[in-house]
């Protein structure tokens, strides 16, 4: 990304998610917390210094945007209402926004289903991997 | 009294009976729970990020129908209720988020008459016993109480959190649930992961990761003495049964037995 890009894409990942990283004071406390903090490369307060360190790229690359359950833990026991659940979901946002960059597709899905499977993994799994 | 319910998608196929025994426990106590004409599938979850809007106009249009009826919105799943709740708090609370929704679903020079601003009361069923009907009329409704149960609420994330948007309970120790179980005659079983994510919707591409969530869940719950667990949530009850020993069941379904209108 050009440098001008990457400082307009934190912009737009700061307004969308209404998040000031400004705010961390870098306790740890919401990646204590986080249930998928083992299958991430990036963890939720790295999101926020990351943001706010301009270093956006590799947040848009990694897997990590994926591996988020949005169970808003985070969100409910930061001490500092940073909110870093809607920083991540901002980043995955602008992610599959761009062309051909949706993480899953309809032609994925009849491999994945059992006969047990609830609509609602569905239509959550498709509003969360794709645009 | 009549409300407007929003019964969604999981709830039409593999949890039919999450709604039919929502309806029949809703009439025995009084209220009759009006299906909203045509709604639209609320997505599952909602997406935080504000400027994301057609995914959230069918829960938005729901909100509206029920405002038009003068009636108060009930959903019953987790799911639909958290993006419900959470649209209506975006219409409240961001008004460029509200004006640009309002652009979609009004026609021009309509605004005045047809824009939804956030109105509309919204309750899970569990705050209808609640707040609405109350736990001691459900109490005195009790036909056969299911005396000698040891319950363990299973809560999950999406009924409790972002927990300033849902106000349903203190998140971190709430205990809706374990008046609803008292109420029909049972034991709540208290254990420290009932507000701890299953895995969810990451179930559909990395069934290993909710494994390993609703594993721990489950053990905790085992561990303290639960005989069995009640949910509002399909995909948690999918994640958990798929992963351990313990039955879960529908909080509905439990209630249709106290009230005696299915046998045990
Ligand atoms: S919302 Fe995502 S980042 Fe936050 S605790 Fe849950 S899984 Fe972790
Ligand atoms: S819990 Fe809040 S303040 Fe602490 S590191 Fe995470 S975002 Fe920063």
């Amino acid at each position: 990304m050009e440098k001008n890009d990457i400082q307009n894409t934190v912009k737009e990942i700061i307004r969308i998610s209404g998040v000031n990283p400004k705010k961390c004071i870098k306790c740890g406390k919401c990646s204590g917390t986080c249930p998928a903090y083992d299958e991430m490369e990036y963890h939720p307060h790295q999101f926020v210094s990351m943001v706010d360190m301009g270093d956006i790229e590799p947040l848009l690359e990694s897997p990590s945007i994926f591996k988020c359950l949005s169970c808003m833990a985070c969100v409910d026991r930061c001490p500092r209402g940073v909110e870093p659940a809607k920083l991540i979901e901002a980043i995955r946002s602008v992610k599959q926004r761009m062309q051909g960059s949706n993480h899953m597709k309809p032609d994925d899905i009849p491999a994945l289903l059992d006969e047990e499977l609830p609509q609602q993994a569905i239509v959550s799994a498709l509003r969360k991997y794709m645009k | 009294m009549k409300v407007s319910y929003f019964p969604g998608c999981t709830l039409k196929t593999k949890a039919k009976q999450l709604d039919d025994y929502a309806r029949s426990c809703a009439e025995v106590l009084g209220i009759k729970m009006e299906e909203i004409p045509n709604w639209q599938c609320c997505g599952g979850v909602f997406n935080t990020s504000s400027d994301e809007i057609a995914t959230k106009l069918s829960a938005v249009r729901a909100l509206s129908y029920a405002e038009k009826q003068g009636q108060p919105l009930i959903s019953v799943c987790s799911a639909c209720h958290n993006v419900l709740k959470q649209t209506n708090h975006a219409m409240q609370t961001d008004a460029v988020f509200a004006s640009r929704v309002n652009h979609y679903i009004t026609q021009p020079g309509q605004a005045a008459a047809q824009a939804y601003m956030g109105n509309t009361q919204v309750y899970h069923y569990l705050e209808l016993l609640r707040d609405i009907i109350g736990f001691d009329r459900i109490r005195d409704a009790v036909k056969k109480p299911l005396t000698g149960k040891k319950i363990g609420a299973y809560y999950g994330c999406l009924m409790l959190r972002p927990s300033s948007t849902m106000k349903m309970d203190d998140a971190e120790n709430p205990r809706i649930m374990e008046d609803f179980i008292r109420a029909i005659g049972a034991e709540p079983v208290i254990y420290a992961m009932r507000n701890e994510c299953c895995g969810g919707y990451v179930t559909m591409e990395d069934p290993a990761l909710s494994q390993k969530k609703s594993t721990a869940i489950l053990r905790n719950a085992e561990a303290n003495g639960a005989d069995f667990l009640i949910t509002a949530c399909p995909l948690c009850k999918y994640n958990l049964d798929k992963n351990g020993n313990i039955p879960v069941v529908y909080f509905t379904e439990l209630l249709a037995r106290a009230l005696g209108i299915v046998e045990a």
